[in-house]
């Protein structure tokens, strides 16, 4: 058994993505991992609180990272914005003395205390580095039939750099899916952005976005894709009906997380991995090799 | 060294300011460049030529998507989207959110709820963008909300911290703001 602390995020806790948590609990489950939450974690301010006020902004985090600190193991979350807030706080805490003494200053007020010795890992690097093709491979009870994924990485998984994987032309997740039996379709904007929170307040804009990533997927001949971040998933899964609306467009491809793949391969129930949750069907798609 | 400037390198991320060529590799990187008034290349420009207030009125640094392709292709290391963050900041600071982009309230609604109950009830902070903005452009997402609602996936319900340790990061947060920011 391996142990990590646990970082939810917002969405896969409470939010939209609940799914999300529950395959990531469920297949962890499945491959000796044990997620332990951190009790009473805050939400990472991700980018909003960055653009508002970044002293705060370094607190919330850091308060997170202290807590994890106490725990002693890596600190995993299966959300790209809190991964990519996370390792900044840590990462500027080291390189800015100045930032450090004043964050320092803010948590004593709080009783709390941070060395930065935290770990913080996306679940995907957990994944495939800690556990290993082979390994998610031998848990493999059904037959994808070589079902095409498109593998959709995103922005903050990999961006700036955290060293597990190519900033721009990334393969874990390729590889990943490869395991399950399912088959990687070639897909060149793997890593070109979904429009982020800018859904909410420029849609126009972000519907462009994920309107050219669907049709990329489509048209190198994915079925579905796979998703590692929250927000990812709902701008795709959520608003597809948006773009065919604005764009006129006729889209019906299905957007999991990865982790509900991972749990399809598996052999773990639809209810366990939240199916039903997905906004666009994956039912015709699944039947064909289940 | 001129005072923006010096400003600017007093956030972290800030200060690679200072060593731009001006290749224009961010700007041709950039997803949204496009909408920009002023791209990022020549926002570094005109930040380094002293132009504070038309930089920090910009609509620029609120098109940034946080998808740090500038980032890893800059060839002299800047991290042109924590550089971005920080103009966002100093504008908010100076009360300049720019008329042209809906995107600094939003992120004020997402940050209210931050920092008052330390987690993101996704209903509450939409609900609160629109009540700020235009309530009317609710309606064009209401389709998008009732398909969420039908999948189960609109909590009404926000997650709550221990009331211990809310007011731990109460007063963290509180601590923070006395020290008076970055600078």
């Amino acid at each position: 058994m391996r142990y990590y602390t646990y970082f939810p995020g917002c969405s896969p806790s409470h939010g939209g993505t609940k799914a999300y948590g529950w395959s990531a609990q469920a297949v962890s489950k499945a491959l000796d991992v044990e997620l332990i939450e951190l009790d009473d974690w805050n939400c990472c301010g991700s980018t909003p609180s960055i653009a508002v006020d970044q002293l705060a902004s370094f607190c919330l985090s850091t308060r997170n990272l202290a807590l994890a600190e106490m725990r002693g193991f890596d600190l995993v979350t299966p959300c790209s914005a809190c991964y990519v807030i996370l390792s900044r706080t840590n990462f500027y805490l080291k390189q800015y003395p100045q930032l450090k003494t004043k964050v320092s200053e803010a948590l004593a007020a709080g009783d709390l205390e941070y060395q930065g010795t935290v770990r913080v890992r996306h679940l995907l690097d957990v994944f495939v580095n800690d556990i290993g093709y082979d390994e998610i491979s031998s848990k493999v009870k059904r037959n994808l039939g070589g079902l095409k994924v498109a593998p959709y990485y995103g922005c903050q998984v990999v961006r700036p750099r955290f060293g597990f994987d190519h900033p721009e032309f990334p393969q874990s997740l390729d590889r990943l899916v490869d395991s399950l039996g399912a088959e990687p379709v070639f897909f060149p904007l793997k890593t070109r952005c979904c429009g982020g929170s800018l859904i909410i307040s420029e849609e126009a804009l972000a519907l462009d976005l994920i309107r050219k990533l669907l049709d990329c997927a489509l048209s190198n001949g994915a079925e579905c894709l796979v998703a590692v971040c929250p927000l990812c998933q709902t701008n795709l899964d959520a608003y597809q009906s948006r773009v065919n609306k604005k764009f006129k467009t006729n889209f019906n491809l299905p957007v999991l997380f990865f982790t509900q793949l991972m749990g399809l391969a598996f052999g773990l129930s639809d209810e366990d991995l939240g199916l039903k949750t997905n906004i666009v069907s994956s039912k015709e798609v699944l039947a064909q090799c289940l | 060294m001129d005072k923006f400037v010096k400003e600017i390198c007093a956030i972290p991320g800030g200060e690679g300011i200072r060593v731009c060529i001006q290749c224009g590799t961010c700007t041709a990187s950039c997803p949204n460049a496009h909408k920009m008034e002023h791209t990022p290349s020549q926002l570094i420009a005109m930040a380094r030529a002293g132009m504070r207030e038309e930089v920090l009125s910009s609509n620029a640094m609120w098109y940034c998507l946080s998808c740090y392709l500038c980032t890893v292709r800059c060839p002299r290391g800047i991290n042109q989207t924590d550089l971005m963050h920080a103009l966002e900041c100093l504008a908010v600071r100076e009360g300049l959110g720019s008329g042209h982009t809906h995107t600094p309230i939003m992120y004020r609604s997402f940050s209210d709820f931050v920092y008052s109950i330390g987690s993101v009830p996704e209903l509450g902070f939409m609900t609160w963008f629109y009540l700020l903005t235009n309530p009317l452009r609710a309606l064009r997402v209401f389709p998008v909300a009732l398909s969420l609602l039908r999948h189960g996936r609109l909590s009404f319900k926000a997650r709550r911290l221990k009331p211990e340790a809310e007011r731990q990061l109460r007063a963290i947060l509180e601590r923070a703001e006395a020290l008076g920011g970055m600078s």
